[in-house]
This record gives structure tokens, sequence and C-alpha cells, in this order.
């Protein structure tokens, strides 16, 4: 770990804020990916059974 | 040589996308962690800023992406008012979640660095101001396309709301050389290599500056074929509702 000294809360407060946005986004992202790709996969198999 | 074209095609495009977001993501992945890594733990402080220097490698990257996402939004915009191609449509709302958050972190990373930089968290200076406009147009654009229900009506207005937020996007960009005033510093990084900050700091920077790039595109294309598959399930449940 690096010296921080009198502004480590700012430093890390920083990184720990923004890394925690990115992974949010990124984890959201995915998620909502692979939720759509499974109803969509869902739906179409519906239609082509029912014509 | 294949026409651009050719990707708004939907199905062209999801397959394309899928080829090539693996690799987008895996090196947004090494190169995020690299500078990252490079920057908090290997670069020394700055003799005026101390540590709060190591903040550049997370404001920098992710203010050139809250701006530069509006204009690469106002470029699909611009596809889609004048060739009608979905995808690009598709492409700008699946970018906007992902600008808004980068702007959340340029302000946020920003304001924590000025609080012991300039004693303040926040100043109506004209840079911070335009910024904090461009995120609220980041705001208005992604609940435009989710009050209006048919796509194609959502998709003109939202592509009208880029053209006037694109003013802001430039504005944040540019506002320190228009007024010449305020708190705000001017560019980090310049084409003369005698205004950039010292190499030290520089070579991480730009690592961090394309690892963001290549994460905002690889979001972006992920978004866009989900945004795809979203409006094919909802033709198809109309389709369904009406037979």
């Amino acid at each position: 770990m690096p010296e921080l000294g009198k502004y480590a809360g700012a430093v890390l407060s920083s990184y720990g804020l923004s890394l925690l946005l990115l992974a949010l986004l990124t984890g959201l992202s995915l998620w909502r990916a692979r939720r759509m790709k499974a109803a969509l996969r869902k739906v179409e198999e519906r239609v082509k059974r029912h014509g | 040589m294949a026409s651009i074209w050719e990707y708004a095609n939907p199905r062209k495009f999801l397959e394309t996308s899928d080829r090539v977001l693996p690799w987008l993501a895996a090196l947004a992945g090494v190169a995020l962690v690299v500078g990252l890594v490079w920057g908090f733990f290997f670069t020394p402080d700055d003799y005026r800023q101390g540590s709060t220097v190591k903040i550049i490698y997370l404001h920098v990257p992710s203010a050139l992406i809250a701006i530069n996402g509006w204009l690469m939004m106002l470029v699909a915009s611009l596809i889609w008012l004048i060739r009608r191609h979905h995808v690009s449509a598709l492409a700008a709302r699946a970018a906007a979640p992902i600008g808004a958050t980068m702007t959340v972190i340029a302000l946020l990373t920003g304001a924590i660095w000025g609080q012991p930089m300039w004693g303040t968290w926040w100043a109506w200076d004209p840079r911070l101001t335009s910024f904090l406009i461009l995120f609220l147009f980041y705001l208005g654009y992604i609940a435009l396309w989710a009050a209006v229900e048919d796509d194609d009506t959502a998709a003109d207005l939202t592509s009208i709301l880029c053209l006037v937020g694109s003013v802001f996007a430039v504005l944040s960009r540019y506002a320190v050389n228009f007024w010449n005033q305020g708190l705000h510093q001017g560019a980090s990084l310049s084409m003369d290599k005698a205004d950039n900050v010292a190499n030290v700091f520089y070579l991480p920077l730009l690592v961090c500056m394309a690892a963001f790039v290549l994460l905002f595109l690889a979001l972006v294309l992920l978004r866009t074929q989900t945004e795809i598959r979203a409006r094919r399930m909802r033709a198809l449940l109309a389709r369904e509702r009406m037979s």
C-alpha cells in the first residue's frame, strides 16, 4: 500500500466510489443482457410452437 | 470490404458483436487493472497536490467518456434521423446510462479532489456547471426513452434532445477556453508536449484512458445487443396479442 499521507481519505474514497459505480454498471449490464436473452428465447420458442 | 451500413441489420450486428465482445471486454479488463495499479501503486506524489494526484487516473478518463459518450450518441442519433437505422438509435439508448455513470464518477472524484485542493467541494465554475447540466441531460435522455411507449417516436424525440444537449457536451470540454475563468484548470493532456503532465503521470494516465474507452465500447456493444433483443421481444409480443 502506498503512503497516502493526509489525503488518504480523499484518494481511497475516490477509488472506492468509482470502482463501485463501474462494478454496478458492468454487473447490471451483464445481468440485464442474460435475462433478456433468456426471455427472448422463451418467446421465440412459444411463437414457433404456435405458428 | 463490407460496408459499415451492413451492421444496421440487427442480425449482422448481433453476430459480429458476439465475436468481438469477449476480446474487447478482456482487453478493457486488462488495461483497467494495469492502468489503475500502475497509477495507484507505482507513481509518486505530486509536489503540490500530494497523493491526490492519483485521482487523475479516474477523473480524467471518466470525464473523457462522459463527454465523448454524448458525442457518440449524437452521431448515432443523426444516423437515426437521416437513415432511420434502428440499431443506431438503440446504440445511442444503450450508451446513455454508461455516459451518465461516467459523469457521476467525474463529478464525484472532482469534488473529492477539489475539497483539499481548492478548499471547496463545488463551485459554480463554467466547466463544473456545464458538466452538471450534461449529467441532467443524460438523466432527461434516459427518462424520455422510458416515458415514450412507441420506439420510433422515442428515438425521434431523444435524438432531438441529444442534439440540444450536445451544446453542453462541447461546453464541458471547452468552457475553460471560452470563458478563461473559474477554478478548473485547462486540459491535463495536450498535443503540445510542453503543456502535458510529467511523463511519470502521463503514461499510466494514457493506459487508463485507453481502458475506459475499451470499457465504454464493450458496454455499448453489450447493451446494444440487449436493446435489440428487447425490441424484438416487444414486436413478437405485440404480434402475439394481435393474433
